[in-house]
C-alpha cells in the first residue's frame, strides 16, 4: 500500500473530465495510486437520483442493489446525514444483520479496513466516498494517519465534480479566493517562508494556516505546493 | 458528562434539548439582547439549527444543560461567511478541514471548569476527525472566559460595544493545550476521550480484525 501518488496529474483530470466514464476513470487511477483495494463514490442528487462509480466489482454492486444491503449497511447508516468522517471500526457492525452483510461483503472481496468521508452538498445532495483495504490494525493506522486529511480533500473534489453534473447549478460563489487568500498565495509563490507572509501581512503563523487551508481547498489541490502552481495557472495571482 | 449530538437526535434527549435551547434564549436573548429569535416555549432556534449541525453539551447530574457548543463544516452554509464576511476581510473561510463552532453557550450558574470541559471536546473532535482549526462566532464575556481557562481562540475581527460586541476567531488545539484545557476541566483525557467513543464509536468495536 502507498504509493508513488502522482496526486497533482490525477487531481487535473479530475477537473477535466465532464462524464461519469471519466470520473470512473480517475477513481481507478486514484486506488492504485493510492495502492488500496478499492475507492468508492457514491451520491445521491438533490433531485434523489442515486449514482455511484468506484473499483467494487459490479457483481457486488448487482448483489447490494439486489439485497437491499442499503438498508443493513453500518457504513451508510452510519454516515447519511452526517458530515465527521469515520473508520469502520467505529461503526457498529454487533447486529446479525451486519454481520451476515460484513461477511458477504468480504466474499465479494471488499477489504476489512475502511474510511469513509460523508458529504452533504446544497439542497439535499449526498455523497459518501469511502476508501478500502485488507491488512491489519497496525498498518490500516498508519496510512490514515498518513493519508486521511488529503483523502478527505479529494472526496470533496470528487463531489465538487458531481454537483457539476446537478441540472440547475448555481455558480460556486464560494469558490473565489479572498483578498487575503491571494495576498498569502502570491507571497508564498515569490518564495517567502510562512513565517515571511505572516510576518509582511501583519497576521500570525495560526492566521496564515487557515487562509492556506481555505484557498487551498477552494483551488481543489491536495497540498500548498499545488495550490500555488494552480493559482498561478489560472491567473488568480499574479508575481 | 459530555455528550455529541446531531440535531437530529435531540429528540431522544428532550430535557438535555429543550434546557439547551432555553439557556441559549436567556444568554443571547436576556443577558446579551442580541436581535435573537425566542419561541413560545422560551427557545432561542436560528437558521444554522435546521442544517443538522453537531451539538457539543454538557449534560450536568439531572440531566440538564449545563453548556453547549454547535459545530458546522465550512464547506456548507456557516454563519462566518453568510453573516461575518466582512469581519474576515470581505470572504469566505472554506474547507473540510475547518469547522465552524458558534452558539458557545454556558447554563446560569455554570463553572469555568463547564467551559474547559466543553474545549476539551473541542479537541477530541480535533484529532477524531482530522479539523485541523476551529472558526468561532463569540461574545465578549466568552472571550474572557476562554482566556481564563487557557484556550484564547485568535480575534480575527469584531463588531459592535460592550456586552454587544460580537467576535470572529480561530483557535487550534495543541497537545500542551490540551493538557491544560483537562486539567482546567478537572476532567482526564482518558475519560474525555471516553465520552467521545461513546458518541462515536470506539475503534476497539471494530469486528474485522486480520488475526481473527
Amino acid at each position: 500500500m502507498q504509493a508513488n501518488v502522482n496526486l497533482d496529474q490525477i487531481l487535473e483530470e479530475l477537473d477535466a473530465t465532464g462524464t461519469l466514464e471519466g470520473i470512473q476513470g480517475v477513481i481507478v487511477k486514484l486506488r492504485n495510486a493510492f495502492g488500496v483495494d478499492h475507492i468508492i463514490y457514491h451520491w445521491v442528487d438533490s433531485a434523489g437520483e442515486q449514482y455511484g462509480c468506484g473499483t467494487y466489482s459490479d457483481e457486488w454492486r448487482d448483489h447490494y442493489i439486489a439485497q437491499s444491503y442499503i438498508r443493513v449497511d453500518p457504513v451508510v447508516i452510519g454516515c447519511f446525514q452526517r458530515f465527521h468522517p469515520v473508520d469502520w471500526k467505529r461503526l457498529d457492525w454487533s447486529g446479525k444483520p451486519a454481520r451476515a452483510f460484513l461477511a458477504d461483503a468480504m466474499k465479494h472481496g471488499v477489504g476489512n479496513q475502511g474510511f469513509s468521508i460523508p458529504i452533504r452538498g446544497p439542497n439535499g445532495q449526498f455523497a459518501l466516498f469511502t476508501v478500502n483495504h485488507t491488512c491489519d490494525d497496525a498498518e490500516w493506522a498508519r496510512f490514515s494517519e498518513l493519508n486521511s486529511r488529503e483523502l478527505i480533500l479529494i472526496a470533496h473534489y470528487f463531489n465538487r465534480k458531481a454537483l457539476e453534473f446537478e441540472p440547475e447549478r448555481k455558480g460556486e460563489q464560494s469558490r473565489a479566493l479572498s483578498p487575503r487568500e491571494i495576498d498569502a498565495m502570491t507571497l508564498l509563490a515569490m518564495g517567502y517562508s510562512r513565517a515571511q507572509v505572516a510576518d509582511t501581512l501583519a497576521i500570525s503563523e495560526h492566521t496564515l494556516r487557515v487562509y492556506i487551508e481555505s484557498a487551498r481547498f477552494k483551488l481543489g489541490a491536495h497540498n500548498t505546493t499545488h495550490a500555488v502552481a494552480r493559482a498561478l495557472s489560472r491567473g488568480l495571482i499574479i508575481v | 458528562m459530555i455528550r455529541y449530538i446531531y440535531a437530529d437526535d435531540l429528540s431522544l434527549y428532550p430535557k438535555l434539548a429543550s434546557s439547551m435551547f432555553r439557556d441559549r434564549a436567556d444568554q443571547f436573548h436576556t443577558r446579551l439582547g442580541w436581535p435573537v429569535d425566542v419561541d413560545d416555549l422560551g427557545e432561542e432556534r436560528d437558521q444554522y439549527d435546521a442544517l443538522n449541525p453537531l451539538y457539543v453539551i454538557w449534560e450536568q447530574p439531572d440531566g440538564r444543560h449545563g453548556g453547549s457548543m454547535r459545530f458546522l463544516p465550512t464547506t456548507g452554509r456557516v454563519m462566518v461567511n453568510e453573516i461575518f464576511g466582512h469581519l474576515i476581510g470581505d470572504g469566505t473561510i472554506t474547507s473540510p478541514h475547518i469547522w465552524e463552532c458558534t452558539r458557545f453557550c454556558l447554563a446560569r450558574g455554570a463553572d469555568a471548569k463547564t467551559a474547559a470541559g466543553l474545549m476539551l471536546a473541542g479537541g477530541e473532535i480535533m484529532s477524531g476527525f482530522g479539523i485541523r482549526h476551529f472558526v468561532g462566532v463569540f461574545d465578549a464575556r466568552m472571550q474572557r472566559i476562554y482566556r481564563a481557562i487557557g484556550s484564547s481562540p485568535e480575534v480575527l475581527g469584531s463588531q459592535g460595544q460592550g456586552r454587544e460586541m460580537i467576535s470572529v476567531g480561530l483557535w487550534e488545539f495543541t497537545e500542551a493545550a490540551r493538557r491544560k484545557v483537562a486539567q482546567r476541566a478537572g476532567i482526564s483525557p482518558t475519560l474525555s476521550q471516553l465520552w467521545f467513543d461513546r458518541a462515536f464509536g470506539s475503534e476497539r468495536m471494530g469486528p474485522m480484525a486480520m488475526s481473527a
